[in-house]
């Protein structure tokens, strides 16, 4: 087991090192750049530049280099001094950028994870255990309906319906009053109260993805050797099935751990900008869309690892979780 | 002793019967994915008469008709049976909201026909024709009113006919690019899982680097790349093919896996002894033992490829106007103030979901059909 997580740390590093590079290829290849994007936004409000002042710009912000000089330059500022570059848009180093809105992106990654998890296993454990009751019959029509709905649609439709009902579209985690006070005690239910569509929203397809596989492991495990035994042997129902299917079940819950992780970061960046989120994925949006390169690599670059440490994390939980794996792999 | 024989012949036909028959029969055995069957069926029928069933074309709108509420069909007349019929709509602006306020005049009733002319298209893009399903005529010299079924859009077209001529490009896409990822998917993930070693290592990280860059930078460096102005077809073929190299990842980790387990299998071990080209292990020996994995996977892939154009156009990253799908129809309601005063727009997302779910449900049936024997 320890020799099997020092060799997937090792893999880790050059894994990243390649993502890094693909990303700022992918994000350098639409043409133009930032200066380009910028000149032309100001020359729609009336500026004027001449060819010497957009040279110049570029080599201020240091994009007259090949993108690979970039690239290099900018590996090495990270690697040495743990500097991920300046923010053209927000005239800022990218990582107080970033900063700005972790905590709330975490907050809200972390409800919307939670969720997800605490709704869909009893339902899926419900489901498969009562399989062809009403019950069943209704959750998985749910969770069918849940998986058809492209999420940020799926936002469109409940501000729609929160609009007719309270005259209000709930658009954004903060009303008018909070962004000018902040959250305090009194108006954290107001807080609450916002977060209800996003986290139906954002959570609806991962928990109709889980209900299914859980609901779908579940039924296999009920034919299996091992429980037909451990019944005949005259074992109680609920420890047949929460001590021993429960572990077969959860494993591919475990595998999708990794994505899990990497949404927490910058998922759902779609439904985000249609609730008007403050949270990471539209600040990624916007900043590709300007070529801010250097924040939206970074931003990728973080997700991308959180990716690789989820897979790792979710391959240990794994193996944790399934003894046969960890026997598989000393073998 | 006749009941006796029937059932031996209805055990005989089962064992004599090929994997292909098996599976076809315990497919029609499945209620909901027969009945999503049809549904598609439908659905392919009328994007292929799109341009027939569509009372409008896409250059056939009329700014009268800016954001027009849904017509309304009338059957009776002064509690008179006299059948199908519209009348004209006229609108007054509200001063306070700048609202169009519809109202309909009930003096001259225009009565419902078939095969209207109407302006000329091409049937399946060759058949010249002018004749719509249904529509309404002219009484004198007067323009005669326009059905609009699901209102109008911001142009004043008719969204019924954009939902039918849009599915032309929504229905299709999936399926074109679940073609090509499955070419990629299959000759990658094969040889990854049959050869193993370096090449398996090398295309395994190739697919790990993919999969772990979200989409939408790809969407966004890939889309950017096509040209602004390019005609309809050549944007749709650069639009599948970007949805389907992004695609093509799941579908090879899926024959590899097959690849990996079946390679060691006492058979394909013989036929290799036996002198067997790899080529003809592949596909006669090992290809079809998993073929119905395969179109499982397949068609529960093409629910997430709908989802997928659909969020591009969402995004103005996919198709733009002047063609339309589901998605470029859906971008009208990216801002919930339009939503909330033309709710008629969330109509193209009943579409959306429909087939999302008839594709979800017919795979569901399949995977229980393809393994028959179980």
């Amino acid at each position: 087991m320890l020799k099997y997580t020092i060799k997937r740390i090792f893999l880790f590093i050059p894994t990243v090192l390649i993502i890094s590079f693909v990303i700022f290829f992918i994000i350098q290849l639409p043409e133009g750049d930032f200066v380009s994007s910028y000149v032309a936004r100001m020359q729609a409000e009336g500026e004027v530049f001449t060819a010497q002042d957009v040279a110049d710009l570029r080599t201020q912000y240091g994009i007259d280099q090949p993108w690979l000089v970039q690239y290099f330059n900018w590996m090495e500022k990270i690697i040495t001094k743990g500097d991920f570059g300046y923010s053209f848009a927000y005239a800022r180093p990218v990582w107080s950028v970033i900063m700005d809105r972790l905590v709330l992106t975490i907050i809200v990654s972390l409800t919307i994870l939670i969720f997800t998890y605490l709704v869909s296993i009893p339902i899926g454990l419900y489901s498969a255990l009562h399989q062809y009751s009403v019950g069943d019959y209704f959750f998985t029509a749910l969770g069918f309906l849940g998986m058809a709905t492209p999420n940020f649609l799926l936002a469109i439709i409940l501000m729609y319906v929160s609009f007719k009902w309270t005259g209000d579209p709930l658009l954004g985690l903060f009303s008018t009053e909070m962004l000018q006070e902040g959250v305090h005690l009194y108006n954290f239910g107001e807080f609450l109260q916002r977060m209800i569509i996003p986290t139906i929203v954002i959570g609806t397809a991962g928990t109709a993805g889980i209900i299914r596989t859980v609901r779908g492991q579940m039924l296999d495990e009920q034919t299996k050797q091992y429980t037909l035994t451990a019944r005949a042997k005259g074992l109680p129902e609920y420890v047949i099935v929460y001590k021993y299917c429960l572990r077969a079940v959860l494993n591919p819950v475990a595998s999708g751990l990794a994505k899990a992780l990497s949404n927490i970061f910058s998922g759902s960046t779609i439904s985000a900008i249609v609730m008007n989120l403050s949270i990471q994925g539209p600040v990624l949006y916007a900043a590709l869309k300007s070529q801010d390169m250097y924040l939206a690599g970074t931003i990728l670059l973080v997700q991308a690892v959180l990716v690789v440490i989820g897979t790792l994390l979710s391959d240990l939980a794994l193996a944790w979780l399934d003894p046969r794996i960890r026997f598989d792999r000393k073998g | 002793m006749s009941l006796f024989k029937k059932k031996e012949k209805s055990e005989e036909s089962y064992y004599l019967a090929s994997q292909w028959t098996l599976i076809r029969k315990k497919l029609m055995a499945h209620k909901l994915a027969v009945t999503s069957m049809i549904v598609l069926g439908i659905l392919y029928t009328t994007a292929l008469f799109a341009n027939f069933l569509a009372p409008y074309g896409l250059e056939d709108f009329s700014s009268d008709y800016k954001n027009a509420t849904p017509t309304a069909i009338h059957w009776m007349k002064e509690g008179a049976f006299v059948g199908p019929h519209v009348y004209k709509m006229s609108y007054t602006m509200n001063k306070e909201t700048f609202k169009r306020e519809w109202e309909e005049d009930t003096s001259v009733m225009y009565p419902l026909k078939f095969f209207v002319k109407r302006k000329p298209y091409r049937l399946f893009g060759i058949i010249p024709s002018d004749v719509h399903l249904f529509g309404t005529e002219a009484i004198g010299d007067e323009e005669p009113p326009r059905i609009l079924l699901f209102g109008g859009d911001n142009l004043g077209n008719d969204l019924f006919s954009r939902v039918l001529i849009g599915s032309q490009i929504s229905l299709t896409i999936p399926f074109v690019g679940t073609l090509i990822s499955f070419v990629l998917g299959v000759f990658l993930g094969g040889i990854s899982g049959y050869f193993g070693g370096m090449v398996d290592n090398v295309i395994q990280r190739v697919i790990e680097v993919l999969s772990a860059l979200p989409t939408i930078p790809l969407w966004m460096a890939l889309s950017a790349a096509i040209p602004p102005d390019i005609p309809v077809a050549q944007m749709y073929l650069m639009i599948t093919m970007i949805i389907s190299l992004i695609s093509w990842t799941g579908l090879a980790r899926v024959v590899r896996g097959q690849f990996y387990a079946l390679k060691n299998e006492d058979y394909i071990v013989a036929a290799r002894i036996a002198g067997v080209s790899n080529m003809k292990i592949i596909l006669k020996h090992m290809v079809p033992g998993f073929m119905s994995y395969l179109i499982v996977n397949l068609t529960l892939g093409i629910p997430n490829m709908i989802i997928g154009e659909t969020s591009m156009s969402f995004l103005g990253l996919g198709m733009r106007s002047p063609a339309t799908s589901w998605g470029v129809l859906l971008k009208e309601t990216q801002d919930i103030n339009s939503v909330a005063q033309y709710p008629w727009r969330l109509i193209p997302l009943i579409a959306v979901i429909v087939t999302v779910l008839a594709f979800n449900f017919l795979g569901d049936g399949m995977r229980d059909a393809a393994d028959p024997y179980k």
